[in-house]
């Protein structure tokens, strides 16, 4: 933790992350200026000011609290996918490292597969074919990073698999399980944080780009990345529109990619940037 | 073999969507139809027989080049990938090209004076490209562009290089620069990081005691030799970039595949999603294996076997 916030990227990336996720919390508390879907049609495209801060929509909503709500719902469907893509990725990826065989040839090819479709393409196809939703969203953005997982965690597995400690585990009578559970994992756990952090900022971006062209969740909800795309024809007339669902969006993926990048030099000195 | 892999995903996923061909063209009067002309339709579309030899089916007609017929107008889906395909590949390669022109540029710069004040505003942008997705820029540009300067060359449609090349390049441009954003800041990166390490090393130190001016230790000695970071991380990014067209292609009214796919999207269109999907996929893996090929360019001591 101390080595995080040595480095300006730790220190700002933390500092981005905390403001948005207590923004994100207070959203979910319901503790909004304004409730985010109620339409004041009299109030329509009103520029900020001390009662709208982040001015009003073309519906005379808030932006300020529909980014909140946005941001939450965002953040939920990132944090959810990635535990899918870790929970998947990791055990495939310790497994094919560890098991080898031909478990280690289906997961590897199969990586190669997903690989081979850009990741927006993947979400996109497996968003429609499950039905808009911020879950099927989650599910959706998931699977696309499954992938990245299983090859970063395989690699060191590899590595660890004819390591002395592994040795002298297997010659102590330990069962795989708690070979894989109880030593391997624990001396993949670095990796996986800083990989964590850094495909959260993915998954964010990956979710933006899906509800942008319409296929995030639902109209009532209020997603980031449509906002932008309502936001297209009217930005000329009310840059408001765009510039806080915008904002929004840029912070919380710079400020997840400081974070990997200041983990990642934590973790492995060897890389500095 | 992950081509084949590729193919099996992508009609699998499709394949399990709710609704079909028949549904979607006719929408609700789908309904009205007798049992036995839908049974007729369904062998119009090829779509009665079980999933395994529509597969089957599919993939022999596109090995030997038949992509089908598109929902949209009746239309060869052949010939309306031939007139998206070089607008992709034009936008496509004018963003590599700004990609690695201003990644490498600012990469060089940052490295020349590391923590220096050039390499401060480097790293700001870098992380900027990367944060900044192509979507909210490319929305920004057209809002901005369109409000201060009533400027926006993609509203009277897309013309081809051919016909106005002037007018083609100023459509193509900043589409391009929006997609560049990330490839550029990935480049910038892998740039800086290779070149601090290579110039660390003992050649380097002796090609500067032999009197050689720093561009000529630069160029000669130090470039070469940090290239093939910077080759792998370019291959890779082809990937987000060919994603991104999707996105760029919407926002600026360009008729790409990209524009295409979205469209079979909505409409159900199988022999469409999937054909544009196979082609993405094949660019993407003949793009990594031509970056592979590279290699024994960039450095002689990667020998192909």
């Amino acid at each position: 933790m101390r080595r995080l916030t040595r480095t300006v990227n730790g220190r700002v990336g933390l500092a981005i992350l905390t403001l948005l996720v207590t923004a994100s919390l207070a959203a979910a508390a319901g503790l909004l200026p304004h409730l985010p879907a109620v339409q004041h049609p009299d109030q329509a495209l009103q520029a900020p000011s001390g009662e709208y801060w982040l001015g009003t929509d073309q519906y005379g909503r808030d932006l300020f609290s529909r980014v909140l709500v946005g941001l939450q719902l965002s953040l939920r469907i990132s944090v959810v996918a990635v535990l899918i893509s870790t929970l998947v990725g990791a055990m495939a990826g310790i497994g094919a490292g560890f098991v080898r065989g031909w478990l280690e040839a289906i997961v590897l090819r199969g990586t190669d597969i997903l690989f081979a479709v850009p990741s927006i393409l993947l979400a996109l196809a497996i968003v429609t074919a499950l039905g808009h939703g911020w879950l099927n969203s989650a599910i959706a953005v998931g699977i696309v990073y499954v992938p990245i997982f299983v090859r970063v965690v395989r690699g060191p597995v590899l590595a660890m698999r004819e390591a002395d400690f592994i040795l002298a585990g297997r010659g102590l009578g330990f069962s795989t399980w708690r070979l894989l559970l109880g030593h391997v994992l624990p001396n993949v756990s670095g990796i996986l944080i800083v990989q964590v952090t850094l495909a959260l900022a993915w998954a964010f971006l990956t979710e933006a780009s899906l509800s942008f062209l319409g296929l995030g969740p639902p109209a009532p909800a209020a997603s980031l990345g449509k906002m932008v795309s309502d936001a297209t024809s009217l930005a000329a007339t009310a840059w408001w529109t765009l510039a806080g669902p915008a904002v929004a969006i840029v912070m919380a993926v710079i400020g997840l990619n400081l974070l990997g990048d200041a983990l990642r030099d934590a973790f492995d000195p060897s890389t500095g940037t | 073999m992950t081509l084949l892999g590729v193919a099996i995903v992508i009609f699998v996923v499709l394949h399990v969507l709710p609704g079909d061909q028949v549904t979607a063209s006719l929408g609700v009067n789908a309904g009205l139809l007798t049992p036995d002309q839908h049974a007729a339709l369904e062998r119009y579309y090829g779509i009665g027989q079980p999933l395994p030899e529509q597969f089957a089916s599919w993939l022999g007609s596109l090995l030997t080049g038949n992509l089908g017929v598109s929902v949209i107008g009746r239309q060869p889906v052949i010939a309306l990938v031939a007139t998206a395909l070089p607008v992709t590949l034009e936008l496509a390669l004018a963003a590599i090209a700004l990609g690695l022109l201003w990644g490498i540029g600012l990469g060089v710069l940052s490295a020349s004076r590391p923590r220096g004040l050039r390499d401060g505003v480097g790293q700001v942008v870098a992380v900027a490209g990367l944060g900044i997705p192509s979507f909210v820029i490319g929305t920004g540009m057209v809002g901005l562009l369109a409000s201060a300067f009533s400027y926006f060359p993609n509203s009277q449609g897309y013309v081809s290089f051919p016909t106005d090349p002037l007018l083609n390049l100023q459509q193509i441009l900043l589409p391009a620069l929006a997609l560049s954003l990330g490839i550029g800041a990935a480049v910038m990166r892998t740039t800086r990081a290779s070149l601090l390490e290579v110039t660390g090393q003992h050649f380097v130190r002796t090609a500067r005691g032999k009197g050689l001016s720093g561009s000529a230790v630069l160029w000669r000695h130090v470039f070469p030799n940090a290239l093939l970071p910077i080759l792998t991380i370019s291959g890779i990014q082809f990937g987000y970039l060919l994603g991104g067209t999707v996105i760029v292609e919407q926002i600026f009214v360009l008729p790409g595949l990209g524009r295409l796919l979205l469209e079979g999207v909505g409409n159900r269109d199988y022999a469409l999603v999937q054909s544009i999907t196979m082609l993405f996929a094949a660019g993407f893996i003949l793009v990594n294996l031509l970056v592979d090929l590279l290699y024994t360019y960039a450095d002689p001591r990667v020998r192909l076997r």
